[in-house]
């Protein structure tokens, strides 16, 4: 826990992300600019055509809206259990870009299963939870944005931030459920060719990268912010 | 058939790619226009009260 | 009389007296299950297919219209800090509310189902599964309902936040509810559907207490 509160401290949080930032950013530039020369260097797929390209770009922006969820669901706990200081403002921070990425992930998903199923909404389960998964996080901002008092809007963001991610898999299984039921398509199926994996990867580690910039922009952007605060209200 | 055909597929992967780089784009020019802002209002609070 | 019997016949009282408890949401549900067809045409078969996801959506949607005052009353007039200071834990008084919406809500809308199924020409065996599910689901649809109703208890204007809240959490319950229903009008068994609708209201009704507690002990210290 230890090392955990040494970053809890602003001052502490600014010189990391200070010394990060620029590779990070680097990085994350030149993964998404490799990993776009070679998605768009791969073959046409045997079932999909030329399709398989918006895969480099619907898969990443999914695991990375799917992996901010959980990261505000643990941050939420450490803000609940822990009282770790900046847990709140990182989770914050990190609720606009998940409902960005899962935005996107829905309207690449969209065009993915047009050209194959013909119409541009397929209610297949993965679209179908990850439509639920905006849902989340467009509760989870408002009512941040509802509640007046800060700390009271933390904890309860927080509590319901938790109660989602204990929910999520349900409602992913349900999904699924629902889905054999009606007997829905599905838009991945089975195994990856290598010519397709590396590209996939590059672009996952590009858009990661992407997230973490951002995410810790903002952060840094939110301390700042309470720091004026602070001035105005006549404090040290 | 060229590149930019994309096999025929061309109507959905540049709308596809338009739109991710467009998203990210915004985001990317939101955040940096946020912090920047946010630097210039503490810089000049501090200006005001040394 | 225990403290949790007071508190529950108290909250049913109060429902009964404002806005006449259940005739509100049993007038929404009903007006609901009337407009769709008028929404989407008279064709029988069509109705009788999609009978068991508008009546579930059409209840829980019911459900919901009384939940944001599940707690904002007691708040605002100060009596939630003074019910706060009972012997009675919070949790317990979390559970008498979400019982006490589910008797003026949720029950009452379940009793009402098979007669609107009789608008959507719903077979009987399948009105009967639609009766079931809504009898176990209520309850759940009172339980979530009740976090979203005590993380946003101190909004005045918190009304539309709570069914974003909510709803979502909620699919689960739809999805089986509606698929139970769905399954036996394609001939097979409703079962799978009913039993998953029923883990999911134990789980929910378990868990949701303490989640509401939480809620409530945060709103009323800080």
């Amino acid at each position: 826990m230890n090392i955990l509160y040494r970053y809890a401290n602003p001052r502490e949080f600014m010189r990391l992300s200070g010394a990060l930032l620029p590779f990070t950013a680097a990085a994350a530039v030149l993964a998404i600019l490799a990993g776009l020369v070679m998605g768009f260097s791969v073959p046409p797929d045997y079932q999909q055509g030329m399709t398989v390209t918006i895969m480099f770009i619907h898969v990443p922006a999914a695991i990375v809206a799917e992996g901010t969820y959980a990261l505000i669901a643990v941050l939420s706990l450490f803000s609940l259990v822990w009282r770790h200081p900046l847990s709140d403002v990182a989770a914050r921070a990190a609720a606009p870009l998940g409902a960005l990425f899962t935005a996107l992930g829905l309207v690449t998903g969209s065009l993915w299963g047009r050209p194959m199923w013909g119409t541009y909404w397929v209610w297949d389960a993965r679209l179908t939870s990850f439509l639920l998964l905006l849902f989340l996080y467009l509760g989870y901002m408002a009512l941040w944005n509802a509640i007046e008092d800060e700390i009271r809007a933390a904890r309860a963001c927080a509590i319901l931030a938790l109660i989602g991610a204990v929910n999520l898999p349900i409602i992913v299984y349900s999904v699924e459920w629902w889905n054999t039921l009606h007997q829905g398509e599905s838009i991945i199926s089975g195994k990856l060719a290598p010519v397709f994996l590396w590209p996939l990867l590059v672009m996952m580690a590009g858009y990661g990268l992407l997230f973490l910039t951002l995410w810790m922009i903002r952060i840094r952007t939110e301390i700042l912010n309470r720091r004026s605060r602070t001035l105005m209200l006549g404090g040290a | 058939m060229s590149f930019w055909q994309m096999g025929g597929y061309a109507d959905y992967i540049w709308p596809a790619y338009g739109v991710s780089a467009l998203g990210l784009l915004v985001a990317i020019v939101w955040t940096l226009k946020a912090y920047a802002d946010a630097k210039a209002r503490l810089k000049a609070l501090e200006e005001k009260k040394p | 009389m225990s403290a949790f019997t007071a508190l529950l016949s108290r909250d049913l009282r109060l429902a009964a007296r404002s806005g006449g408890g259940a005739a509100l949401a049993l007038g929404f549900f009903a007006l609901v299950a009337t407009l769709v067809p008028l929404g989407i045409g008279a064709d029988l078969n069509l109705l009788s297919r999609v009978a068991g996801g508008v009546l579930w959506v059409a209840a829980l949607l019911a459900a919901l219209l009384s939940l944001d005052r599940l707690f904002q009353g007691d708040f605002e007039d100060g009596s939630l800090d003074v019910i706060a200071l009972s012997p009675l834990p919070l949790e317990s008084v979390s559970l008498a509310k979400i019982l006490a919406h589910w008797l003026s809500t949720g029950l009452p809308l379940t009793v009402l189902s098979p007669l609107l199924a009789l608008l959507f020409n719903l077979p009987a065996s399948a009105t009967l599964v639609l009766f079931v599910s809504l009898l176990i689901g209520t309850p759940a649809v009172s339980a979530v309902g009740a976090i979203g109703a005590s993380l946003t208890l101190s909004l005045r204007r918190g009304g539309l936040i709570l069914p974003l809240i909510v709803l979502p959490l909620l699919t689960p319950a739809v999805i089986f509810g509606a698929g139970s229903v769905a399954a036996k009008m394609d001939g097979m068994a409703p079962s799978g559907g009913l039993a998953l609708l029923a883990a999911f209201a134990v789980a929910a009704c378990l868990l949701s207490p303490f989640a509401a507690a939480g809620a409530v002990r945060l709103n009323l210290t800080n």
